[in-house]
Parts: C-alpha cells; sequence; structure tokens
C-alpha cells in the first residue's frame, strides 16, 4: 500500500467515486463538461449540508432521526409566516428559533433524561411532524409567496458561475471543519463521542456539549431546509415522513465516520455525498429507470461496506457499543 | 239549461278549489325520497393522504354538498402509507357505512378490497387514479386520453415539422399510480405514429417536485437542445418549473392537476407553459351527485358500473382570468 497507507473506509469511497468518474467521462458524451459537474455537486449539495449536520452528530456519538422532520417543519413555518405578511427576517428567525428549540428538546432528553439518541430523535421526528401537519399547517406543501421570490436566489442564483447551493454546502463544510478543529466545544463533541467517562473525568461539560450539538444539527437543517425551498419555490413538509433522512445517514457512514463515534470530519462527508452525486447524475444521463436505479445504488453502497470490512476487519478491538 | 248551469257551477267551484290549492302550493312528488334516500346515511373517504389540494379539495366539495342532507361524512387519512389505507378500508367493510370514496395509491392495492366492499353491500366510487378493479363509479381523469392530448401539444410545439428539435422528456410520478401508467400509455399511443418525436429521458420523480427539479436539470445539461418536457402534476413540476427556469431555456412545459391557484400562479410567474386542470371542485360534485344517485336507485353495489370522465380545461397564461383557478378555505 506504501504511501497510500492503510486503506480507509474514505480512500476506498473515494477511489470508487473516482472510478465512476472515470468510468462515465469515457462512455457518456456531455458527462464530464463543467456544466454537468457543476449541476452534479448543486443535485447532491443539500444532502451533503445534511451529512454534516449528521456527521457533527454522529462524531459526538449520537444520531438524529429527527433532522429531516425538524428541517421540513421549521422552513414549512418559515414559508406559512411569510404567506401571511410577516417580514422575512421575522419569519425567518420564527423558524430558526423553532429549530433550536428542537434541538434542544432533543439535547435535552438525550443528556439529562439519558434517553439514548435513536428512540429520542425517532419519537421526536414523528412529533414534530405531526405538530406541524396538525396544528401549524393545512397542506403538505408550503409554498414561497410571490412577494419573497428573490429568495430563489439561495437555491437557483449562482455566483461567479457557482451555483449557491454549493456555496453553502462548501461554506458550512467549512464552518463545521473550523468549529471542529479549532474550537474548544468542537474539541470537547469529540471527546465526549470518543469516551463519554473519560470526557467527564477529564473535565469536559459533557451534558451541555450533547445538547449544543444537537442544536448546531437543527440549526444547519434550517439552512438546508431553506435551500431546498428556494430551489423548488416551495417546501414540501411530507419529505418528514419519507426515507430520506436514511440516506443522509448513508452518506456519512459511507464516507467512512463511524457510528461509535468520535472518528471522522468533514472531508468524509463530502467524499460519501460525492460518490452519491455522481452515481445519481450519470444514472440519470443513461436515463435508468427510478427503480433500477435504487437496486445499483444499494448494491454499490453494499460493496463499499463489504469491502471495507475485508480490509478493515472488525475484532473486540474496533467494534464499539453503538456499532451498527 | 240548469244542468249546464250545474255544470258551470261546478267546473267554477273546482277552478276555484284548484286555485286555491295552488295558492298554498304542492307537494313535490321527487322530495320525498330524495331526503329520505340520503338522511343518516354514512359515506367514508381514504384518499392517498389528505393536506394537498386534490384530496382536500374532494373532501371539502364532498362535505359542502352531503352534510347539509343529513349524510355524515367521515376522513380516514393514511398519510401515503398504502399499508395503512388497505387497514383503514378493511375496518371501513366491517364497519359497513353506506358508501366509500376511495382514491388509490396505485392500481393493485386496493383492487380486491375493493371488491370485497362492493360485496359487503357498500357502494364504491374511485376517484382520480383508478385501480384494476371497476366499482359502482370512477370519477375523474381518462389519464389516457389526457396523454394524449398531452402528447399533441408537444408535436405541435416541438416537432421538427413545426420548427422544434423533437426531443422530449417525460416527468412521471410514482410509477405504479394509475395517473403515471395510464398517461404514458397516452403519450406512447400518439408517439408510436411520429417517429420524428424522441423521447430522450423516461424518469419518475415519486410525486416529488427535489426529485423532478435534479432529474430536470441534469437532462437539460445533457441535451441542450430540448424542446419540451411534460409533467404529471403540478405541484411536482414546480420543481420541474425551477430547473428550466434556471436553465434560462426557452423549454415548453406542460402538466396537470387540479387547477389550484398555485397552477395559476405557477402560469403567470412562467413556472409552467400550460396547465390541464381537471378540476378538482367539479369533480368533487360529480362524486358528491354519484352518491346521491347511488343511493336513490338503491341497486345492488357492484350492479351496474359508470365512469364520469372530468371535463379538461388547457390554461395558459394567456388565457386564464381571476376566476379560472379556485382556492381552498384559508389559503393565500
Amino acid at each position: 500500500m506504501g504511501y497510500l497507507g492503510r486503506p480507509t473506509q474514505e480512500k476506498i469511497v473515494f477511489a470508487l467515486a473516482a472510478a465512476l468518474c472515470i468510468g462515465f467521462a469515457l462512455f457518456l458524451p456531455g458527462f464530464l463538461t463543467a456544466n454537468n459537474l457543476l449541476n452534479l455537486v448543486r443535485s447532491v449539495s443539500i444532502l451533503g449540508v445534511l451529512g454534516v449536520a449528521m456527521a457533527l452528530v454522529v462524531i459526538g456519538r449520537g444520531i438524529d432521526l429527527s433532522l429531516v422532520a425538524t428541517m421540513a417543519i421549521s422552513v414549512g413555518l418559515t414559508m406559512q409566516l411569510l404567506a401571511t405578511g410577516l417580514p422575512l427576517a421575522e419569519a425567518v428567525a420564527i423558524g430558526i428559533l423553532f429549530s433550536l428549540l428542537v434541538g434542544a428538546v432533543n439535547g435535552f432528553l438525550i443528556a439529562y433524561v439519558e434517553i439514548p439518541a435513536i428512540f429520542a430523535t425517532l419519537a421526536m421526528g414523528t412529533l414534530i411532524y405531526g405538530f406541524g401537519k396538525y396544528f401549524l399547517f393545512q397542506l403538505d406543501v408550503l409554498y414561497l409567496p410571490d412577494a419573497h421570490r428573490y429568495l430563489l436566489w439561495l437555491g437557483q442564483g449562482y455566483v461567479l458561475g457557482v451555483p449557491v447551493p454549493i456555496i453553502v454546502f462548501a461554506a458550512v463544510c467549512l464552518l463545521a471543519h473550523l468549529f471542529l478543529t479549532f474550537t474548544r466545544p468542537g474539541w470537547y463533541l469529540r471527546a465526549v463521542g470518543d469516551n463519554l467517562a473519560a470526557a467527564r473525568i477529564a473535565g469536559v461539560p459533557a451534558r451541555p456539549i450533547i445538547v449544543t450539538q444537537y442544536m448546531i444539527s437543527s440549526l444547519i437543517g434550517f439552512v438546508a431546509g431553506m435551500v431546498t425551498a428556494a430551489s423548488v419555490a416551495s417546501m414540501n413538509t411530507r419529505i418528514a415522513n419519507s426515507t430520506y433522512v436514511y440516506d443522509v445517514i448513508l452518506v456519512v457512514v459511507l464516507g467512512g465516520i463511524g457510528l461509535s463515534g468520535g472518528r471522522g470530519s468533514v472531508r468524509n462527508v463530502i467524499v460519501g455525498t460525492l460518490l452519491i452525486g455522481v452515481l445519481l447524475n450519470g444514472m440519470t444521463i443513461m436515463d435508468v429507470q427510478y427503480t433500477l436505479q435504487n437496486v445499483i445504488k444499494s448494491v454499490i453502497l453494499l460493496s463499499a461496506i463489504v469491502i471495507d470490512t475485508f480490509l478493515n476487519p472488525r475484532d473486540e478491538q474496533t467494534a464499539q457499543q453503538g456499532d451498527i | 239549461m240548469r244542468m249546464f248551469k250545474t255544470g258551470i257551477t261546478l267546473a267554477a267551484l273546482a277552478v276555484i278549489g284548484a286555485g286555491a290549492a295552488f295558492a298554498q302550493g304542492i307537494d313535490d312528488p321527487t322530495r320525498e325520497p330524495f331526503y329520505s334516500a340520503l338522511e343518516g346515511k354514512r359515506v367514508a373517504f381514504v384518499p392517498v393522504a389528505m393536506g394537498f389540494d386534490l384530496t382536500e379539495g374532494w373532501a371539502a366539495g364532498i362535505r359542502s354538498q352531503l352534510e347539509p342532507l343529513g349524510v355524515t361524512f367521515e376522513i380516514r387519512d393514511p398519510s401515503w402509507n398504502t399499508d395503512a389505507g388497505a387497514q383503514a378500508i378493511t375496518s371501513l367493510i366491517s364497519e359497513k357505512p353506506d358508501a366509500m370514496v376511495i382514491h388509490n395509491p396505485d392500481v393493485q392495492s386496493y383492487a380486491r378490497l375493493l371488491k370485497r366492499a362492493e360485496e359487503a353491500g357498500i357502494y364504491v366510487i374511485q376517484v382520480n387514479m383508478n385501480s384494476a378493479y371497476s366499482t359502482d363509479a370512477y370519477v375523474g381523469t381518462d389519464y389516457v386520453g389526457l396523454g394524449e392530448k398531452m402528447a399533441h401539444r408537444l408535436i405541435d410545439e416541438c416537432s421538427p415539422d413545426n420548427g422544434g428539435s423533437g426531443k422530449v422528456a417525460v416527468v412521471q410520478g410514482v410509477l405504479t399510480a394509475a395517473a403515471s401508467a395510464y398517461q404514458m400509455q397516452g403519450i406512447s399511443n400518439v408517439f408510436a405514429d411520429h417517429p420524428e418525436m424522441q423521447i430522450v429521458s423516461n424518469q419518475a420523480a415519486d410525486w416529488d417536485g427535489t426529485k423532478a427539479r435534479n432529474i430536470t436539470s441534469t437532462v437539460i445539461q445533457q441535451h441542450p437542445d430540448l424542446c419540451g418536457v411534460v409533467g404529471f402534476w403540478d405541484v411536482m413540476d414546480l420543481g420541474t418549473g425551477a430547473a428550466i427556469q434556471e436553465s434560462g431555456k426557452d423549454i415548453f412545459l406542460i402538466t396537470s392537476g387540479g387547477g389550484n391557484k398555485t397552477a395559476c400562479d405557477g402560469l403567470e410567474n412562467g413556472t409552467y407553459s400550460e396547465v390541464v386542470s381537471y378540476d378538482v371542485p367539479g369533480q368533487a360534485r360529480d362524486i358528491a351527485t354519484m352518491i346521491e344517485h347511488l343511493l336513490q336507485h338503491g341497486q345492488a353495489p357492484g350492479s351496474v358500473k359508470s365512469t364520469l370522465f372530468s371535463p379538461l380545461t388547457f390554461m395558459t397564461k394567456d388565457n386564464i382570468g381571476p376566476g379560472s383557478c379556485w382556492t381552498l378555505e384559508g389559503q393565500n
């Protein structure tokens, strides 16, 4: 293996993505154009932003199954308020507050009530969706009012030829990377994820850190939701009920962030997102039917995991509690 | 002479008597059977999900027509879950309402249940998305016909004879839904005779705007001379339209829907080029009327089958006015 070092899952997935890219570039006319590549990244940038949110939680040895529901309902709320004539700043502020509140409740249930993250957030996701559907909205799809069509820039605009969603993705990646690498809460988050008991003995305020990580993920979710809403001029709250959150987890796990916590970085999310993007884009160009696309996607994902298991076999040492 | 006088008097008295009776009004013989046939009846509605323009519009329309007549109208909302829908129908079969209005998520899932419901003595009306089994009534769009008409519009706009490139894309909903399968059949029927028209992409976006958008942007990248797109539902095709608008190209987008205000808004702001409306309030009235009819004629469920295809309106920016689209109560 030489200078490449140990073949981690991240490298394997990156190699797969690169191999697919080369294959598509050779056999699919129109794949390797600047426009198509930009379009490729744009189409998965929302998935990537959500992946970063999920990654932060997973690195802290948690999981946030309510991420997509929180995104849908908080952004839906903002759209609804805009439609009733509230100014942009207030509508957005209320949406952000709502998502932070959900994050705080998640964190509280997990850190203080000590409910396992998977159950707490699963229940919260359903609760939030039900709350939105029953108390807030009449329709599943909330439209961006015409008076606020300038918001479409966030989803459909360009800066120097680069679509805005890609810039948002890049910015979120950068901020998350800086947070994990250079800030004290970022270090704490990794320490808590690696070994909660040891971190606490070392003086890390473990519980507040856990609450913070869920608030951050909800907040990033809101950003992803605003970009989603802007790119199709509406928010489909039904997405909360879909399997989208598993796609997000897939991006994280595929990129090589272990569900056991403490390991991984933003780079893993980028790699995982790119593989999914290349796959989807190539198959759409080839006009592969949707059902077959799902089959191919699953096979490639499974093979990535199988290769990883062969190259990095699990044993008593590496297998940790919570490893799926 | 005397007899004649008596006759006149009697006749006069009869006329006066009749006049008196008319002055008080007479009973309309159709009222009693109509109201007694409907009073106290129960109608259940199982949509694919509540919470979008079509199902909310039907429910509101049926309710406003039937409830004043003393009919109980209830909704079982499976919220996009086919299993939950099948369970709702199963439990309704044992509860025996007088009629059920069913909106099928696909052509197979409910087909047997609907047959059982009819055998159990419940009238079954299917709305807008049919199952493989025909019940007492189908009220909704003729999707094969709709597909054919949309295909002809694409030929008008995009055929090389008319100055287009002949390249079109199809954005379907859920592949197994009647709306997708039948519409595609209609499009294929027409394009079979038009080899100059080429479907460069035929993808399912699962009724989801974000998926529709991603698919469409990729297709536009891949086929810069794409001339037209046919989408299968206006709510989903907000995403298709967004991709077209972002590309800055002049691509003809035709889609269909219930004719809600969002369709007119989309035509005004250029998201869609043309929307075919199957007019949800009209369909709601058809459903309610069908229920009134079935409950009055009283024949065994399943014995007479009828189909009411909804009239279609082709709406463009130029032919719509303030009253062309409908709004839900409380809709902005």
